[in-house]
């Protein structure tokens, strides 16, 4: 059982970043105005900002990651913290030591934070269980479960184009199954309010009972992009997929890859993302995500920014005293 | 108890100040900064009445204190905005009211994020003493010797009003 609550500390304070699900609006817009801010930090000269200095995060990256491993790494040091990154793959857990003994060795080394990314759902929760008081925990991605930053840094996104989210048709394309985005994202978007949220992709990568999470499910990718003002594109999932969920790649491409002609449904205006990798010509044209409606590389980053905001309000939070002038 | 205090007049007086100020150093066209939130009020209306030629520049120096693992983020504060190249150019710094100082040293380091600014001078509304650091302004609109339980603060944009509260 996955306690929610475990996410913030005494006061209601984000403790622990592990989940969009049951978070406040408030939060969420928290989190996007702050990363407003940071975004300035990359218009300096000098790219960096003090505040964590002194802190020491740890990269724990159970599954292989570029593009998340390096931002956080880059966020992490733009805010003058200190970055351990833990070969997960030549390190002692290879050598037969558990879990836990791995992160009381780490703490030991006086860790303030753990960034952990794990092929296992519920991962970051369990080591959140398990941490020492003052240490932080951010789940940078468990399993098929969650995926908070990068829900995050779409949010951010999609409100950099978009501003109104009470106005928004959200259509999110292909691997529902298999997608801890998808789940991260679909929480964020109704908690902000969006009234259509859509997933579109083929009965076998669909989630039964997906609909209780409060999206329209389509089947017919025409049906479901029409008049969208969001495509979020999502990649296969081949390391979960378990079985013959899909015909071929080719077939898969020619029903629900994003190509002009499909992406001509939408609102004339719509944007494209993808959290990547993409795999051009399997889920996404090139024309498309090289094209002027997509914001692929924006959302990488405006990744660094929204990582920036999360890490320095989970770090910054020890007590509630008054401002000196 | 609160006692209200003439801002037109202390932002005249600074004017004036800084006007000689910048002739005796010989400053021809000096770029100024404002510190958020009050300061940046006072810089607006400083740069109009000097008639400053080049865009004013903002300061938010959250990232920058000294106290923000005690304190945590400050929620909805405006970007910093220097719209100029800082290097090798003479700086006014402006905020509303000088305190322990530690605004100021916050300031100074992010200024030098932004290059080695030829020269800073620091232009305040009023110094309430109680200074923490080794600062001191080199134009100020008013000192106050203000009481422990005393404070002053400044509200606007528009008017602006400077109020000293007695709690």
């Amino acid at each position: 059982m996955i306690r929610k609550d475990i996410q913030f500390d005494k006061k209601g304070r984000l403790r622990h970043f592990l989940t969009t699900e049951g978070i406040s609006r408030p939060l969420i817009t928290d989190i996007l105005d702050y990363a407003e801010n940071f975004a300035s930090v990359v218009n300096k000269p000098v790219k960096k900002a003090p505040l964590l200095r002194g802190k020491t995060i740890a990269n724990l990256f159970f599954e292989a990651s570029t593009r998340t491993r390096t931002t956080f790494e880059l966020a992490a040091k733009r805010l003058s913290a200190d970055v351990i990154n833990i070969n997960i793959q030549t390190s002692a857990t290879k050598k037969g030591e558990s879990l836990l003994d791995m992160l009381r060795n780490l703490e030991a080394m006086h860790t303030d934070m753990f960034i952990v990314r794990h092929m296992t759902s519920g991962a970051a929760h369990f080591i959140a269980e398990h941490v020492a008081p003052h240490i932080s925990v951010i789940n940078a991605g468990d399993g098929s479960h969650a995926h908070p930053t990068q829900a995050m840094l779409d949010m951010f996104t999609i409100r950099r184009h978009k501003p109104d989210f009470t106005a928004l048709r959200v259509a999110i394309v292909g691997d529902i199954m298999h997608s801890r985005v998808a789940r991260s994202q679909i929480h964020a978007l109704n908690i902000l309010g969006v009234p259509d949220v859509r997933v579109i992709g083929p009965h076998t990568l669909i989630p039964p009972h997906v609909e209780n999470m409060g999206v329209h499910v389509f089947h017919q990718v025409e049906q479901g992009l029409r008049d969208a003002d969001v495509i979020i594109m999502l990649r296969l999932q081949r390391e979960r997929m378990q079985g013959a969920l899909l015909p071929s790649e080719a077939e898969y491409f020619a029903n629900y890859g994003l190509t002009p002609d499909k992406l001509a449904l939408a609102k004339p205006d719509a944007i494209v993302m993808h959290p990547g990798p993409i795999n051009r010509g399997v889920e996404i044209d090139s024309t498309v995500a090289d094209g002027p409606q997509s914001v692929i590389l924006e959302q990488v980053t405006n990744g660094l920014a929204v990582r920036m905001a999360i890490m320095a309000m989970v770090l910054g939070r020890t007590s509630d005293e008054e401002v000196a002038s | 108890m609160s006692q209200s205090l003439d801002v037109n007049s202390l932002l005249e007086n600074i004017t004036g100040k800084l006007q000689q100020h910048l002739q005796l150093r010989n400053i021809s066209e000096p770029l100024m900064i404002g510190i958020h939130t009050g300061g940046a009020w006072v810089a607006s209306a400083l740069h109009q009445k000097l008639q400053l030629n080049q865009p004013l520049g903002t300061l938010n120096i959250s990232f920058y204190r000294d106290d923000f693992t005690r304190i945590g983020m400050h929620p909805q504060v405006q970007p910093s905005d220097l719209p100029f190249d800082i290097e090798d150019r003479h700086i006014i710094l402006v905020d509303d009211v000088l305190h322990t100082g530690r605004t100021i040293r916050a300031a100074l380091n992010e200024i030098f994020d932004y290059g080695r600014p030829a020269s800073v001078t620091l232009a305040v509304l009023v110094d309430r003493g109680g200074r923490e650091l080794p600062f001191c302004a080199d134009i100020c609109g008013q000192h106050l010797q203000l009481e422990a339980n005393q404070h002053v603060k400044l509200s606007g944009p528009e008017p602006l009003e400077l109020k000293v509260q007695t709690a």
